[in-house]
């Protein structure tokens, strides 16, 4: 049975990522991203990481994903924003350096396949979010404070990024 | 239970799916896209491996990616709409000022 779940969402998850890619309208390509953090989530429940995959969903699919649907609404394209048709020779580079890069992984996964040990180690407990929170204030508290300063600094910069300047504003 | 090896081959899968969507995609959002794919398969990574250690670390890890993911789509969406108003395009191969 976890088997049967595990390559259910593998399976979603590569096909909707290979679709983001290659899709020509940005729409869409958020519909299938979203599609693929959903499968991943549930992959992540099944590594009993119930708390990430909570954020995986709230987070991800839901916040940043709606951030780029709004953008995306926001540059109102026409359908020939979406590029012209590629050159033929970059076509066919490209395709030639993506079956290299999946050559490569193939490879490596060959050598690493049989050698890790069962993942039996965790406790009933593992991942909830006491767990995590344990982990995140006491161990990992500095970092939690810098990822606010982080976001500070992003949300001034994409004000500053978006902030009209003041002659567009007159004319 | 299924084993580590598998979490990481998907994990690899989907990162190449991103260094290629980054590679061959013209539309600036998609490449967008990758990115946040290759940032996901990284968490994936980094998931297993927290349970196969059974070490809670990873959770925090993760959790501070997606607050990196967030910040990194709030400013790169900025810049997207600055290049849009600017070049009136989200075509990359139009963005060649600065290219020799």
């Amino acid at each position: 049975m976890e088997y049967v779940i595990f390559f259910a969402s593998a399976f979603v998850a590569i096909i909707c990522a290979l679709l983001v890619i290659s899709q020509k309208n940005p729409v869409a390509s958020v519909i299938y991203l979203i599609m693929a953090f959903v499968a991943q989530a549930i992959l992540y429940i099944q590594l009993s990481a119930l708390f990430v995959a909570i954020l995986q969903i709230v987070v991800y699919a839901g916040a940043i994903m709606v951030l780029f649907l709004f953008v995306i609404m926001l540059l109102n394209l026409r359908r020939d924003d979406f590029g012209p048709e590629k050159h033929p020779l970059q076509s066919w580079l490209t395709r030639i350096f993506g079956i290299v890069l999946v050559a490569e992984l193939m490879i490596m996964i060959s050598r690493g396949v049989g050698q890790s040990e069962s993942m039996d180690r965790a406790g009933a407990e593992f991942g909830n979010v006491e767990q995590v929170a344990t982990t995140l204030f006491t161990k990992y508290v500095f970092p939690f404070e810098l990822t606010s300063i982080l976001l500070i600094v992003a949300i001034i910069g994409a004000v500053v990024l978006g902030k009209r300047r003041a002659e567009e504003e007159e004319g | 239970m299924v084993p580590l090896e598998y979490y990481l081959i998907l994990s690899g899968i989907i990162f190449t799916i991103g260094v290629s969507g980054v590679v061959i995609s013209r539309n600036i959002i998609i490449v967008f896209m990758s990115i946040e794919l290759m940032l996901n398969a990284a968490n994936l990574a980094l998931i297993s491996f927290a349970r196969q250690f059974a070490d809670p670390s990873g959770h925090v890890f993760v959790f501070i990616v997606m607050a990196v993911a967030a910040a990194e789509a709030a400013v790169g969406l900025a810049i997207i709409i600055a290049l849009f108003r600017n070049k009136d395009s989200i075509n990359l191969d139009d963005f060649n000022v600065m290219k020799w």
